[in-house]
C-alpha cells in the first residue's frame, strides 16, 4: 500500500508558444490546441499550425476528461538530472499518458488515488495543482472521475 | 557509383570506467583502433563521421586533434544511441557517390563525468509540458512495459529473459562490466525503479567507446582484413506528433522495413542480430519491430530462449548487451556494431560464436521509446568482396 500524498508542483518553462495556456491554467481553464482546418485537437499546446495539416491552429477549451492510457508509479526518482529536483522526496508517484476525450494523449501525474489502485482504462478528470498563488501558473493533473 | 561499403575495421574500447582519460583521447584511441585493425592509418582517413557530444566545436576540433588533414566529407547526425548506425548508413552514401573512400566513425562517452545535454536542450518546446510532471528516461520506457502488457499480456518474467540471456553472455565476455549469469527470480527480485521496470531491466552505465571504418569496395578488396559488407541502412525518427502516442510500435518498424527492402533480404536470413538494449523492453519492442516475431508476442519469443548465443534461434547481443557488457556515455549503438562484424568475421568469443554466421541485423534506437526517438537499422553481410 502505498499512501497518497500531496505532490510537488514545480513551476514550468513558459515558452512564448506555451504563454497563453498556462495563464489559462491560473483560471482553471483548460486549453488544447486545435486546428481550424481539419478539426483536429494536439497535444502540447506549443504551436500556432497544426502538425497534421500544417493549418493555423489556436487554443480551444477542452472538457477536461480523458482515460489512462498507460501509468507506471515511479520508485526511486531520476528527474532530477533534467530540472525535475523537485521530485526528489517525491517517491512514489504516479506518471501517467492520459488520453484526452477530444483525442490526444498527454503525459501528466495522477493524483487523489492509491498509486497502486491506478489502471489502464481508469477515467479521469482534470485537476489543477497550483505552483504558487492564484496568478501563478496550475499544473495540469488528472484523479479518478 | 562505386559499388558497396565495406566496414574494414572495428574496435571497442576495453575500458569500462576512464575518469583519468580525456573525452578527445578516448576518441583518438578508439579511432586509431579500428583504423589499425582494418590495416589502415588516420593519414588514409577521408571522412569522418561522430555526434555533436563530441569533445569541442563540431568535428572541427577532433579533426584536428587527430591530424585528419584529408577530409571531404563530416557529418555529426544525431539520434542519440542509435546516431552510430545511422553514421555508417551515411558513410555508405558518401562513398558510394564517390566523395570519399575511407571513413571513420568514432563514439566516446564518460559517464563517470555526467552527460553533456544538447546545446539547445532548454528550447525544446515540450519541457513545459513534461518536466514539471517528474519524468525521465526509466519511467518513460516502464510507460511503454506497462502499455505492452496491457494489450499483448506481456510479463515482468518475459521481460527478465532478455537480462538473463544477456547476462549469460557476459560471462564470456572478459571485458564485460557484470560477468555473473542472473536469473528471472533475481530480476523480478531487484528494486522496482518505475513499474514494472526492476532495476535489472536498465541498461548499465559506463565510460568507453568503439569505433568503426568504412571503406570503398577498392579500398576492401586492397586490405588484408575480412571486411563486411554494408546491404541495406536506413533511419526513421518517431513521436507521438501533436498527441497521437503510441507506446508499443517503435520508429524501428519504418527503419527495418527499409534497411530489409535494400539488402534484399527478410527476418528469415538473419543469423545474429545486435539490439540497443537500453531496456528489456527496449529489445522486445524491436524483436516485433523488426519481424522476428508478431506483434505482441515479443513475450512468448524470448521466453523461448531464442536470444541465447548462439544455440538460440535468434542469437542476440552476444557480447553481453548493454545490459551487461557496456553502455558507454549512455549510447548503445556502437558495440552492437562492433559485436555483429566479429560474428560475421567468425571472431567472437568461441562460447558465443554463431556458426556459420552470414547476415547480421543491427538495430538502435535513441531518445525514447516513451516520447520521441530516432531508429537506425543496419543489414551487414560476410561474403566476401
Amino acid at each position: 500500500m502505498s499512501t497518497p500524498h500531496e505532490l510537488p508542483a514545480p513551476t514550468p518553462l513558459i515558452a512564448p508558444h506555451s504563454a497563453e495556456f498556462w495563464a489559462a491554467t491560473c483560471e482553471e481553464r483548460f486549453l488544447v490546441g486545435h486546428c481550424h482546418a481539419c478539426d483536429q485537437w494536439f497535444w502540447p499546446p506549443t504551436r500556432s499550425f497544426c502538425p497534421r495539416c500544417g493549418g493555423a491552429a489556436s487554443l480551444r477549451e477542452a472538457a477536461g476528461t480523458g482515460t489512462i492510457y498507460s501509468y507506471t508509479i515511479v520508485r526511486v526518482s531520476g528527474a532530477i538530472a533534467l530540472g525535475g529536483e523537485a521530485y526528489k522526496d517525491a517517491v512514489p508517484y504516479v506518471l501517467a499518458y492520459v488520453e484526452l476525450t477530444e483525442g490526444p494523449t498527454m503525459l501528466t501525474n495522477i493524483v487523489g488515488v492509491d498509486p497502486d489502485g491506478v489502471t489502464i482504462g481508469l477515467q479521469v478528470r482534470v485537476e489543477f495543482s497550483r505552483t504558487g498563488g492564484s496568478q501563478d501558473p496550475a499544473l495540469p493533473r488528472f484523479r479518478p472521475a | 557509383m562505386a559499388g558497396r561499403a565495406y566496414i574494414a575495421g572495428a574496435f571497442e574500447h576495453p575500458g569500462r570506467y576512464l575518469p583519468e582519460v580525456s573525452l578527445a583521447q578516448l576518441h583518438a584511441e578508439v579511432a586509431l583502433g579500428a583504423l589499425a585493425d582494418a590495416g589502415l592509418a588516420l593519414a588514409d582517413v577521408d571522412g569522418f563521421l561522430s555526434t555533436p557530444d563530441a569533445p569541442g566545436f563540431g568535428l572541427i576540433t577532433l579533426a584536428d586533434y587527430l591530424g585528419l588533414d584529408r577530409l571531404v566529407y563530416t557529418d555529426t547526425t544525431e539520434t542519440g544511441g542509435s546516431a552510430y548506425l545511422a553514421h555508417v548508413g551515411h558513410a555508405a552514401m558518401a562513398i558510394q557517390v564517390g566523395l570519399c573512400s575511407v571513413v571513420l566513425v568514432t563514439m566516446a562517452g564518460k559517464f563517470s563525468s555526467g552527460l553533456p545535454m544538447p546545446s539547445a536542450y532548454h528550447e525544446a518546446p515540450e519541457l513545459g509540458f513534461e518536466i514539471p510532471f517528474g519524468t525521465s528516461i526509466v519511467p518513460e520506457y516502464a510507460l511503454a512495459a506497462r502499455r505492452h502488457m496491457y494489450e499483448f499480456g506481456t510479463t515482468a518474467a518475459q521481460l527478465a529473459e532478455v537480462k538473463v540471456a544477456a547476462s549469460m553472455h557476459a560471462r564470456h565476455n572478459p571485458n564485460a562490466l557484470l560477468r555473473k549469469a542472473v536469473t528471472v527470480e533475481q530480476v523480478l527480485d531487484s528494486p522496482m525503479i518505475a513499474d514494472p521496470l526492476h532495476k535489472l531491466d536498465c541498461c548499465i552505465n559506463t565510460d568507453g567507446g568503439g569505433a568503426l571504418v568504412v571503406v570503398s569496395e577498392d579500398v576492401a578488396r586492397s586490405l588484408d582484413r575480412h571486411c563486411i559488407a554494408i546491404r541495406g541502412h536506413a533511419t526513421a525518427i518517431k513521436g507521438s506528433f501533436g498527441g497521437r502516442n503510441d507506446l508499443t510500435n517503435t520508429a524501428s518498424v519504418q527503419s527495418g522495413a527499409r534497411a530489409y527492402e535494400m539488402a534484399g533480404v527478410g527476418p528469415r536470413d538473419i543469423d545474429y542480430v545486435g539490439l540497443y538494449d537500453s531496456f528489456t523492453i527496449t529489445v522486445l519492442e524491436q524483436l516485433e519491430d523488426l519481424g522476428f516475431c508478431e506483434k505482441g508476442k515479443g513475450g512468448p519469443f524470448v521466453e523461448s530462449g531464442a536470444l541465447r548465443s548462439p544455440d538460440g534461434s535468434l542469437p542476440t547481443n552476444s557480447d553481453g548487451g548493454g545490459l551487461c557488457n557496456n553502455h558507454p556515455g549512455a549510447r548503445g549503438g556502437m558495440p552492437k556494431m562492433i559485436e555483429a562484424v566479429r560474428q560475421l568475421r567468425a571472431e567472437a568469443t568461441p562460447e558465443v560464436q554463431v556458426r556459420d554466421c552470414r547476415i547480421a541485423m543491427v538495430n538502435g534506437i535513441g531518445g525514447s521509446i516513451g516520447t520521441r526517438m530516432g531508429s537506425g537499422t543496419l543489414v551487414l553481410g560476410s561474403e566476401a568482396v
